[in-house]
């Protein structure tokens, strides 16, 4: 049994007079120790996918169908109090900027021990020993000095590491960490990577990795859903989604990254724009920026094919599978 | 118009030189004091976000200035642009020295040089139409021409950059971000200039977009002749982008190279772990460089080479004395003492 | 124009105006008021300024739905005999004018030594941001009350009476400038720092124009929110001024000094001369801020995205 289910998720935003579908459909299932890249572009609903699994959809956004299993619990259905047991306990979240997650009034070391006193019965003494053990696991220099400082003194690479510590805080089982590298320089962004996929192969913890960046995903990541205007359009093993995208989407999206062209010629880009959320196109909601468009595309949303764990959304691989 | 003398075809087109700029630290005097062996000093600090910049940009080339953050690459562009003063050095531009041209005469340059700026969502005047917006600079520069003409030009223009030019009535804000970016680069060709600085164009929109906007530039110098200095973070952008490359690290230039040279055989520390740290579509995980110690700040700039806390390779000269910038065999100039010495391959 | 127009009826802030009922009302009684007053000369059964239709003897009437009422003053009259419905309508119609010409002259310099102090910052800046530090250390009603009976004193109260209006308007006017140069300043901090502004620092403008046709229009928003706040002000200094008989004469009067006629008389029965214009000046000012507070949170948030 899978660790995380998420099953037929639907969230819903109303605004104004109508309601906007954030997401649409959203299935996948997270094992123990996994490593899962959700791939899209702003808008494309990763973010708002990560939010509602948490159970964190802010008003006037709610989760309308769907439900979210982990640890055999449906997330969707718990009461708030439930919930706190499990938000920032067993799954716990890593955020693009650093500050969100830090309080710049307190010192590292108070915001880490009072985070283990909510969820474990430790006493001061004991969770500064264990926050210290967690800095020097993020490879923090000289934890015991830095335990005792404000999170302003510290470098953006610093900080992440320290968010990093407090996400492992708890030994969660899963850590969903939304674009947690993209403000960081690349130097820095590569480092911060490698860490956290270290600490989750050794303790076992399964990652979400929320991002834009297909090289990013296509080296961390065992499985990647990518995900466009709110619906997930392919679903597969990371290998085969890099190097055999089957979706015209995700095949143009890796197509147009600059090492897939020679230097100096045009890159390869897909036409048009991904659609608002208010103005979702029938049918498919690629199609106008594609180019295997049919008269069926236009007009019919297109269900999943494929098999052993690769999943498309797209008549057009629907009719080629269909010829073999 | 300076236009009576011809421009040589041989000439760089703008030439940085020796240029540094720091910024002070706005303090109030009280908290400038510091006691010092027993005495009151006044103590005033500055960022410095340029040390010594030499750079020259050749005629139709597209020059790509890399570093991380806070490397000055973003100064330079202002600089260059005349939106910042210079503490020292100067700016040429076709052999014209502009850095401290009054704005009158200034104005003849202003129309060959134009920027397109990072952010789509704030280089554009939220309370101004697309029309109004891409009129502005003809109007301007060109204050006799009819408005039959300066209609026709703002059509022409946004055909050129792939916005429907029946939308010139619209506000920025009906428009997404990749066209937002068109019509940031529309404003910037409609006075026809001959050279543009792109500080980070691209780096603000999504993955398809990005290849949209870069297509485009690309198309306009190709049509237009034009002149790139563009100003980014991403490395993979830069290996496909320009002719050549000048990687920055706190405010001074590492290396530069031909953007092929530079990406087969970079040869400056800093500039191998950079290219190193690339996320690429490979199978296997990266063996990237670990750069150990943090960037140091501006504000306390290290001696000797800056990058020296942070290197394998670094010795007793590198803490000392800072590496000038010296021609290597194979054509990049590099500024480390290690390359020099032969010391690192 | 019609593309300005349609605009505007897709917009967010007509959209949340329409689903507002505070706000509703709060238009609704503002505009009955506002044009009330303005047609004051049309629809007002006297005219007050008129001294040949003011009967000595009709002094003090109740209401006349009282049992001393007269049927043909239905608010009743004041201690002069004036109708009290037509005094408050042209009283009325004194205070908004006031408020808003008062308004006005803040705006013209609030907005100037703002966009000054803030785009061209340095010295400019800090001598002028003292300069509202030090006006905004005395408070308005103080720098009136000093300035206007100066002006009474030394110039005599007949011409005073006849230039009460443009003294009160000058002198909050002016007293009141600071609130608006700190959130212009504000504003064009803000704005400058943008990429638009170097867009056409880039093009060579000057910057006149800069600060002008592109800065200024940018910092509207949290001007007009200000804007209604101070009318209300305005309005209630002019009353307050008015009261303490450093305001518009008896002759013209203004809210403030129809409650200050009345006050002497309160004591004696006559509270309708206290209370009406009192009223009106309460529900002009609640709902000018009630409007001013619905503005302040339709244009705070975003104002970049949609």
């Amino acid at each position: 049994m899978p660790l995380l289910e998420v099953r037929g998720l639907e969230v819903k935003f109303p605004i104004r007079q109508y309601e906007l579908t954030a997401l649409r459909d959203v299935s996948f299932s997270l094992d123990k120790g996994q490593r899962l890249g959700i791939v899209g572009e702003s808008g494309a609903g990763k973010s708002v996918a990560a939010f509602a699994i948490l159970n964190l959809i802010g008003r006037p956004g709610y989760i309308s169908k769907g439900e979210i299993i982990f640890e055999g619990a449906n997330l969707a259905k718990m009461s708030p109090q439930q919930l706190r047991t499990i938000r920032g306990n067993r799954i716990n979240m890593i955020f693009q900027d650093p500050m969100m997650t830090l309080n710049p009034v307190l010192t590292i070391g108070t915001q880490m021990i009072e985070c283990l006193q909510t969820h474990q019965n430790l006493s001061k003494g004991k969770a500064r020993e264990v926050a210290i053990e967690k800095l020097r696991q993020v490879q923090i220099p000289s934890p015991h000095e830095r335990i005792d400082q404000y999170p302003h003194e510290l470098s953006g690479g610093m900080r992440q590491r320290v968010v990093i510590a407090i996400a492992l805080l708890t030994d969660p089982s899963v850590i969903i960490a939304d674009e947690p590298t993209t403000a960081l320089d690349v130097t820095i962004q590569a480092e911060i990577m490698e860490l956290l996929v270290e600490l989750c192969e050794t303790s076992d913890v399964a990652l979400m990795l929320i991002t834009h960046d297909l090289g990013v995903v296509s080296q961390v990541t065992q499985r990647t859903i990518v995900m466009y205007a709110g619906r997930v359009v392919e679903e597969g093993p990371t290998r085969q989604i890099i190097e055999n995208a089957r979706h015209p989407y995700t095949h143009g999206l890796i197509d147009a990254l600059p090492e897939r062209t020679n230097p100096g010629m045009r890159l390869n880009q897909i036409p048009g724009v991904m659609p608002s959320l208010n103005a979702i196109p029938k049918g498919c909601s690629f199609h106008p920026r594609c180019e295997h468009q049919t008269e069926l595309c236009r007009t019919e949303l297109p269900g999943y094919v494929g098999q052993e764990g690769i999943r498309i959304a797209c008549h057009w691989v629907a009719s080629q599978e269909q010829q073999q | 118009m300076s236009g009576t003398e011809q421009p040589s075809a041989t000439r760089d087109l703008v030439s940085i030189k020796n240029l540094s700029k720091s910024f002070p630290l706005t303090k109030g005097f009280l908290e400038q004091l510091h006691f010092q062996g027993g005495r009151l000093v006044r103590k005033r600090e500055s960022v410095k976000a340029i040390n010594g910049v030499n750079l020259d940009v050749k005629r139709g080339e597209a020059l790509c200035v890399v570093g991380e953050s806070g490397c000055g690459k973003s100064t330079v562009a202002r600089v260059v642009m005349g939106l910042l003063q210079p503490t020292a050095g100067s700016i040429e531009y076709d052999g014209q020295r502009i850095d401290n041209l009054p704005p009158d005469r200034l104005l003849p340059v202003r129309r060959k040089m134009q920027m397109i700026f990072q952010n789509p969502y704030a280089s554009l005047n939220p309370r101004m139409t697309v029309q109004q917006t891409l009129e502005e600079p003809m109007r301007f520069h060109n204050p006799g021409i009819g408005n039959g003409e300066l209609r026709d030009k703002v059509r022409t223009v946004m055909d050129s950059v792939g916005v429907d030019p029946s939308w010139t009535e619209r506000f920025p804000h009906e428009f997404s971000g990749g066209q937002r970016q068109r019509i940031s680069i529309a404003r910037a060709l409609m006075v026809d200039p001959e050279f543009i600085v792109a500080d980070e164009p691209i780096s603000a929109l999504d993955v398809s977009i990005q290849a949209q906007v870069l297509n485009l530039m690309m198309d306009a110098m190709e049509q237009r002749s034009l002149t790139y200095l563009f100003i980014t973070h991403d490395l993979s952008v830069v290996e496909h982008f320009g002719n050549r490359v000048a990687v920055m690290y706190l405010g001074a230039l590492c290396e530069l190279a031909e953007t092929r040279t530079l990406f087969e055989s970079p040869r400056h520390p800093y500039t191998r772990a950079l290219i190193s740290a690339i996320p690429k579509l490979t199978r296997e995980r990266p063996s990237h460089i670990k750069l150990t110690g943090e960037v140091p700040t501006p504000i306390n700039l290290p001696s000797g080479c800056f990058f020296h806390n942070r290197c394998v390779y670094a010795n007793d000269r590198c803490k000392v004395e800072k590496p000038p910038l010296l021609q290597t065999d194979n054509g990049s100039q590099v500024a480390c003492h290690g390359i020099e010495e032969g010391r690192i391959d | 124009m019609i593309r300005y127009w349609q605009l505007f009826k897709e917009s967010a802030f007509l959209y949340r105006f329409r689903r507002d009922k505070v706000a509703i009302a709060s238009f609704s009684v503002l505009m009955l008021l506002v044009s009330l007053s303005f047609l004051a000369p049309l629809i007002a059964p006297f005219d007050p300024y008129d001294p040949a239709g003011i009967d000595i003897m009709d002094s003090d009437i109740p209401p006349s739905w009282q049992e001393e009422g007269d049927p043909r003053f239905s608010l009743g009259t004041d201690a002069q005999g004036r109708d009290m419905l037509s005094t408050m309508l042209y009283g009325t119609r004194i205070s908004i004018t006031i408020g808003l010409f008062a308004v006005l002259l803040q705006l013209f310099l609030g907005i100037a030594l703002g966009l000054a102090a803030g785009y061209f910052g340095g010295r400019i800046d800090s001598f002028l941001m003292r300069l509202a530090d030090i006006q905004l250390s005395f408070s308005t009603l103080m720098v009136a009350i000093v300035v206007l009976a100066i002006f009474q004193a030394s110039f005599g109260t007949e011409l005073y009476n006849d230039l009460a209006i443009f003294m009160l308007i000058l002198v909050i006017g002016i007293a009141e400038w600071p609130q608006y140069a700190r959130t212009v300043r504000a504003s064009v901090l803000a704005e400058k720092k943008k990429e638009y502004v170097d867009a056409v620092r880039v093009i060579g403008l000057g910057s006149g124009r800069i600060m002008f046709r592109h800065i200024l229009p940018n910092t509207l928003s949290p001007i007009l929110v200000i804007s209604t706040v101070q009318v209300a002000n305005a309005i209630m200094s002019e009353a307050a001024l008015s009261f303490l008989g450093l305001g518009m004469p008896v002759n013209k009067p203004s809210l403030g000094s129809l409650i200050n006629s009345g006050f002497e008389y309160i004591l004696s029965g006559s509270w309708w001369i206290t209370t009406f214009p009192a009223l009106v000046l309460i529900l002009l000012v609640l709902v000018i801020n009630l409007l001013g507070d619905w503005l302040r949170d339709v244009l705070n948030p975003k104002l970049y995205k949609d």
